[in-house]
């Protein structure tokens, strides 16, 4: 049920976010979704992809710093509200939210949306008693 | 008299080889060296005024500027054709310090490096790794002659080519390591990028110096290459590696070969000398060199002498590891700073990698001072509020022990210069 995440530390410096795509790129890895969480002073990209090993081996060999996590993928219906119902079951459930983001799936009517919660057991109960889709990595992969 | 029991002699012993040798050594400066005559003749000293070891106090001391001003070869004592070898240090300003060697100086030279090796534990038999520098800088040839001094293996490799060494530690069964500190931590992360484990290699024993470097880097260096790390201390204006050594019995303190090189602590702002166990200016005085001797050396660097006897049976003084130097000493905002410190407060925090560098600079009257670190694998997270608790946490730390602000920033790894020579670790931008 859980999807891994890669994340990766970024120096507040132009062209490093390109030195990682270039790299992606480079070694056949696809982006599924990707964000950027930043300070005044360093960032961190967390990315979904569909070769998660390789992709770290890739950026390490490069000297990035890397880091894997695992976050849920959760279907939400792409229309207005959407998102809102699901960010009040999770309230309601009592889970925090550490992070969130989103992607829109081309080939349906729904969205996904990247949740890192404090207790990931607890948010998993919480959406499959809510009926929401929980997507595995390769779903992801095969979207 | 051999070294075994030259190192063994009760202190008085020792005293009187050394004061006889300091009379001697003072009377030919004197007799062949106009600037050190000039000096003496200013403080009103003659060579017969030199009656006992503490008449030391009374000679003027020799300063890397004496050095500086009598470029290249004033101050020899000996004609040119009988000097076989020059070194140079490269200078960060200005000329460069340029000593010589008579034949017997590299002679002795070998001796006391192999001395060195010996309280190391190295032997004939053993296959010495020299991955210090080659060329004018003392510390790649000066080992180099050392280890074939007591037999052992010399592979002079040099520095540089990190993954061949790696590739030569590995087949030829190295099992002595001379590098500097970084160099080999350098060593050890290239292992691990190309999948060489320590078990593979045939090390017990890494000799580190010509740089400074703290108890914490100690234990890292041990622990990534499964060795044994010791300190060793020289310098070219003294004679170069082989000056002072730890054995294996102790981790406080390297031995000085006091019978050629004699160690004063002096208060580093009033310049007198110091009793033994409190901490200031390391001066040395070298009481055999024939071509370039150098009386009362004031090295700038910051360290204790031990007397107390050593559990290895040596009564050779010991000089506790170099903590700071006079002139690393950054003022910051009134305050005195030893990056020595900053590295002591990186390696108490869990996972961080002893890779920093400093920075100083002025915004208007204000100095601000930024500690760059690289965040390693351990202490990533791929949540802001724990990287920002991280540098909040060192930051805290490091207000607690100098007293000053200092800002954190986290860097990427290995983009802070390891240098294979001396790591550069403070920028200072201030225009003082
Ligand atoms: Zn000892």
């Amino acid at each position: 049920m859980r999807v891994e995440q890669i994340a990766v530390f970024l120096e507040s410096k132009s062209g490093r976010l390109a030195d990682i795509t270039r790299t992606l790129a480079d070694n056949d890895i696809n982006i599924r979704a990707l964000s950027v969480a930043d300070t005044a002073d360093f960032g961190i990209l967390r990315l979904i992809v569909d070769k998660v090993d390789k992709a770290k081996e890739a950026l390490k060999a490069n000297n990035f710093t890397v880091g894997k996590t695992n976050v849920i993928a959760v279907e939400v219906p792409d229309r207005t509200g959407g998102l809102a119902t699901v960010l009040e079951a999770a309230v309601k459930g009592g889970l925090n939210i550490e992070y969130m983001y989103a992607f829109v799936n081309k080939s349906s009517e729904n969205a996904v949306v990247i949740f890192r919660f404090d207790d990931m057991d607890k948010a998993i109960a919480v959406m499959q008693e809510k009926e929401y889709t929980i997507l595995t990595g390769e779903q992801i992969s095969a979207l | 008299m051999n070294w075994q029991e030259l190192e063994t002699l009760p202190r008085t012993g020792l005293e009187s080889i050394q004061l006889l040798r300091l009379q001697k050594l003072v009377h030919r400066v004197y007799e062949t060296v106009a600037p050190y005559k000039a000096k003496m003749d200013e403080a009103g000293i003659k060579p017969g005024d030199i009656q006992t070891l503490a008449d030391l106090k009374k000679l003027p001391f020799t300063t890397k500027d004496d050095l500086r001003d009598n470029y290249p070869f004033g101050l020899f004592t000996v004609p040119m054709d009988e000097v076989v070898r020059v070194h140079a240090s490269s200078g960060t300003t200005g000329k460069p310090t340029v000593v010589g060697y008579t034949a017997a100086d590299i002679e002795m030279w070998a001796s006391v490096m192999g001395r060195a090796l010996t309280m190391a534990g190295v032997n004939k038999g053993d296959m010495v790794h020299n991955a210090y520098g080659y060329g004018l800088f003392t510390g790649g040839l000066g080992a180099h002659y050392g280890v074939e001094h007591i037999g052992a293996t010399v592979i002079p490799v040099s520095g540089g080519n990190t993954k061949r060494q790696i590739t030569i530690m590995r087949d030829f069964g190295s099992t002595v390591l001379l590098a500097t500190p970084s160099y080999a931590l350098n060593l050890a992360d290239a292992m691990a990028d190309v999948g060489v484990t320590p078990d593979q290699l045939k090390l017990k024993v890494g000799i580190h110096g010509a740089e400074p470097w703290s108890e914490n880097m100690r234990e890292e260096v041990e622990r990534k290459l499964g060795i044994r790390a010791v300190d060793i201390y020289g310098l070219s204006e003294v004679i170069g590696p082989g000056v002072a050594m730890e054995c294996l019995e102790t981790d406080k303190g390297m031995h000085i070969l006091e019978d050629h090189f004699l160690p004063e602590i002096v208060d580093p702002d009033t310049f007198e000398p110091l009793p033994y166990g409190e901490a200031g200016e390391l001066v040395f005085t070298t009481l055999t060199k024939e071509a370039f001797p150098i009386i009362r050396y004031r090295t700038k660097d910051i360290s204790r002498l031990i007397v107390e006897p050593c559990a290895c049976g040596r009564t050779l003084v010991r000089m506790e590891k170099v903590t700071g130097r006079t002139d690393d000493m950054l003022i910051i905002r009134g305050v005195n700073v030893f990056p020595s410190q900053v590295e002591h407060v990186l390696m108490g925090v869990e996972g961080v990698e002893p890779h920093y560098q400093i920075e100083v600079n002025r915004q208007g009257n204000l100095d601000t001072m930024s500690v760059l670190v690289e965040v390693s694998e351990q202490v990533f997270s791929d949540e802001i509020k724990a990287l920002e608790a991280l540098t909040s946490k060192i930051q805290i730390e490091i207000k607690d022990l100098l007293g000053v602000t200092a800002k954190v920033k986290l860097v990427e790894p290995r983009t802070i210069a390891r240098s294979e020579g001396k790591a550069q670790r403070v920028i200072d931008n201030r225009q003082l």
